[in-house]
């Protein structure tokens, strides 16, 4: 069954309200959650590994800074307030002062310093990007720890969370190489959860902080994050109620949505607002014809998006039409729109004087699309609707490495890609759409290689400026330019769903979803 | 002394197809495009070519292609199988641990089909012919034309999810700190399922075999002399054509012995059984190419090792075999 997003966000969103069980629900502590990590993780250390399986996990005993509302309002966590100096280059955060690390040692303004200046930097492309233009990181006191920037960068709030700011104890990693450490084994850090066994193809086990600094949390006493291989098993173990709680990805779109049917579980489409993974259409622009804005606004018209997400993303999604998502900060709906229009695409291919041969072919593409299913069967649509403008799409069927390979050596005509906003349009959009993004040797940069000096000057400029209506203005024109140039075919902007069992509550409480600590999550009967 | 001979150069050739498998593996796999660190980096979702680079530095993959095989030679003459690139952890330690796991699922599911596939395949020869015949032939044959993985979720689905008879995955039960012999019956418990997936499909094979095998010998001389002679049928059976249709059958099994271990990696995917075989499986998709060369070197000396012992069973069961120079 397919049923519009609209519709879907209207029941879920509804329930999502419902979902705060009513007061009178008994709550229980002191009991096991049992949940899924999949891909299992390479290595359970936050900052060493982005990987999506150490997120899953270790986002439960690494803690960063700030946490983000679902409106991205950057709340306390780690430090309980800050100050940002009027010229916007100076950062005061004042910390927490009961904190002490899962080996006993007290959390301080130093562990902030070294993980911000020296620790993340050398580890994480995206830290390193974020906090480029850090001049000097100084603890204060034991509490208090003050960034110096040399130029105001106001996206630097978007950078406290636990993807590129996770707190390391300085005690542990000083001196050492961090990807050597033996103590990678054992992770230690703030959170409500410690580490106690990680045993491999099994499961890693988790056990509740009784030193935790949040009085009374966690609710919970262990996770056990279970390793499931298969997919379609993955989704046996939640619907047997063997496992409490799962993220699409996990289990796969058309599964998870069915469960969330089963009274027995709830879907939260929330947790995707920081993120903000879109979904394009990648289009090698160094190569003839796509190198023409004119054959990308064709080929635009020749996607019906509405068919992709309501039968292909099972409805999950919304329409994507521009560089910036609707969750982010500057997203500017007023931009030219791509309607569903045959003839408006072969009308664009014909006053580019692309001429259909004898074959009544236009142009001859080669696709290699990313392996996993959904994306496969997003790339066949793509060749059967480019086929009816002329447009030839053969299909080079590779698997994840291959692919990641020919996408950092720009060795594609088209391909799928799925890249995250990160809460601002100065972190992902600026990597994607600014000339200094083409990079060969990453999957994840502006990989089409589109250049373009005015829009380079306004990210520049969009980075520095403060004013909040400034920087609205700069990233209108931002998206107006880019919609008209359409560096990428921008399809979906995708969700991240969360499935859990009706006695949990307290799961998704930020806008990053499954990666939020869980030190609030209870069961209620 | 002739025996002890042959088995010196049979262990002398198996050296040398190992170090065949490891030669030829090093390369294939580095022929595949991406590597580790790139794979690593798709993975990640975001990367930089710094942090790509960065990775290659650190698994050695920016050395040059025959130093990186002469430090992989230093090492496995040592037994060191090197450091598996997506686990960040010693690849030999982490194959150790997950062997146990494969062996138990694999030898279980391999006994399991010897003894039930000869047997209704002896009966269905005893009974060729008769519905006992067909059915065994038609049910054996349905189970061998059925995709494994789909028998696993089907099972799963059945005695799992709506019988609740035995558990959908894992070795033992997550959190149940089982121990001694409450620990052995848990994984047993397990194992049911797991192995006797693996195993159905391989009794369909020894049954068709069997009962092949059985009825071309039940048509030679010396078993009619047999029964001319007043030898009962049961004897017949057991000691003329049993015994002499037992060639093919242990010529496979010493095949199947080692099949039955990349069976497994569907099984373990399926049920989640923490074996090799799965970890071969992730580690050519993700190029942890140390990974892949220990597992498949360790599972190259079982495979060889198989082999010989067959041949001497070989020798054994029908003495009329020379042992061939």
């Amino acid at each position: 069954m397919v049923r519009s997003v609209k519709s879907l966000v209207a029941v879920v969103g509804i329930s999502a309200l419902a979902g705060t069980l009513p007061a009178a629900a008994q709550e229980q502590e002191g009991r096991t959650l049992d949940a899924l990590v999949w891909p299992e993780p390479p290595s359970l250390v936050l900052g060493l590994s982005i990987h999506t399986g150490t997120q899953q996990v270790s986002t439960k005993i690494y803690e960063g800074l700030v946490v983000y509302d679902f409106d991205l309002t950057p709340l306390p966590w780690l430090a309980t307030s800050w100050d940002i100096s009027d010229d916007g280059l100076t950062y005061t955060f004042h910390l927490e002062e009961d904190v002490r690390w899962h080996d006993g040692e007290p959390f301080t303004a130093d562990d902030v310093v070294f993980t911000i200046s020296e620790f993340m930097p050398e580890v994480n492309a995206q830290a390193r990007l974020l906090f480029r233009n850090l001049a000097s990181a100084t603890a204060l006191d034991t509490h208090t720890v003050q960034f110096q920037l040399r130029e105001p960068f106001p996206a630097f709030l978007f950078g406290f969370n636990t993807l590129t700011a996770p707190i390391l104890p300085r005690h542990i990693y000083q001196g050492t190489d961090y990807r050597t450490n033996p103590m990678n084994a054992t992770p230690i850090g703030t959170g409500p959860f410690r580490f106690v066994e990680w045993r491999n193809g099994e499961y890693v086990h988790l056990v509740r902080n009784d030193d935790y600094w949040q009085e009374g949390l966690p609710h919970i006493d262990e996770i056990y994050f279970r390793v499931i291989p298969d997919e379609g098993a993955r989704a046996i173990a939640v619907e047997s109620g063997d496992v409490d709680i799962a993220r699409a990805g996990q289990i796969g779109y058309r599964e998870i949505l069915r469960l969330g049917e089963d009274p027995r579980f709830f879907l939260d489409l929330r947790g995707g607002e920081f993120n903000a993974p879109q979904l394009w259409l990648q289009l090698n622009l160094r190569r003839p014809p796509i190198d023409d804005p004119r054959f990308r606004q064709a080929v635009m018209h020749a996607l019906d998006r509405e068919f992709i997400r309501d039968f292909i993303w099972y409805g999950l999604g919304t329409i994507s039409n521009g560089p910036i998502a609707p969750t982010i900060p500057y997203y500017d709906p007023d931009v030219r729109q791509y309607a569903y229009d045959l003839d408006r695409a072969r009308d664009l291919l014909d006053e580019m004087g692309l001429e259909p041969d004898a074959d009544g072919i236009r142009a001859r593409l080669v696709m290699p699309p990313p392996a996993s299913e959904i994306y496969q069967r997003t790339s066949e649509y793509v060749a059967q609707q480019l086929a009816q403008i002329g447009i030839e799409v053969r299909l080079d069927r590779v698997d994840h490495a291959t692919w990641a390979n020919r996408v950092a050596e720009f060795d594609f005509d088209l391909t799928i890609n799925l890249l995250e906003q990160l809460g601002d349009p100065a972190i992902g959009p600026t990597t994607f759409y600014h000339t200094n993004g083409i990079e060969q040797g990453n999957p994840f940069g502006n990989n089409g290689g589109y250049s373009n000096p005015e829009i380079d000057a306004l990210l520049d400029r969009g980075a520095v400026e403060t004013d909040p209506a400034v920087r609205q203005q700069i990233y209108s024109e931002v998206q107006r330019i880019l919609a008209e140039d359409v560096p990428v075919g921008w399809l979906l902007e995708t969700l991240r769903p969360v499935l859990h069992s009706t006695e949990l509550e307290n799961v998704v409480t930020t806008s990053r979803g499954y990666f939020a600590t869980w030190a609030e999550l209870r069961f209620v009967e | 002394m002739r025996k002890v001979e042959f088995i010196v150069r049979r262990v002398l050739k198996a050296a040398l197809v190992v170090l065949g498998v490891v030669v030829l593996n090093f390369f294939l796999i580095r022929l595949a495009p991406g590597d580790p660190a790139m794979f690593m980096a798709g993975e990640a979702g975001q990367a930089d070519a710094e942090y790509v680079e960065q990775l290659r530095e650190q698994f050695g993959l920016t050395q040059p292609l025959h130093v990186q095989f002469y430090r992989y030679m230093e090492g496995l003459l040592t037994m060191d199988l090197g450091y598996s690139f997506r686990f960040q952890q010693d690849a030999g330690a982490l194959i150790m641990q997950r062997m146990p796991a494969t062996i138990l699922l694999a030898a279980t599911a391999y006994v399991f089909a010897i003894l039930v596939g000869v047997t209704t395949g002896a009966i269905a020869a005893r009974r060729v012919g008769t519905w006992t015949d067909t059915t065994i032939t038609v049910v054996a044959l349905a189970v061998y034309a059925t995709p494994l993985f789909w028998l696993g979720i089907m099972a799963i689905i059945l005695f799992s999810l709506n019988l609740g008879w035995f558990p959908a995955y894992g070795m033992e039960t997550i959190g149940g700190r089982h121990v001694g012999f409450d620990r052995v019956l848990d994984i047993a418990h397990h194992l049911v399922l797991p192995a006797v997936t693996l195993g159905l499909f391989y009794v369909a094979v020894y049954a068709r075999l069997t009962r092949a095998s059985m009825l071309e010998v039940a048509d030679m001389d010396f078993v009619r002399t047999a029964r001319a002679k007043g030898v009962p049928e049961g004897r017949v059976l057991r000691a003329h054509v049993l015994r002499n249709a037992i060639l093919p059958i242990i010529t496979f099994a010493g095949l199947n012995g080692a099949h039955m271990l990349s069976g497994s990696v569907l099984i373990e995917t399926v049920y989640a059984w923490p074996g090799i075989g799965r970890l071969i499986f992730d580690a050519l998709l993700q190029r942890d190419y140390n990974m892949l060369l220990g597992a498949l070197f360790v599972i190259a000396v079982i495979v060889v090792v198989f082999n010989l012992i067959t041949d001497l069973i070989y020798s054994i069961v029908d003495p009329r075999i020379e042992l061939a120079r």
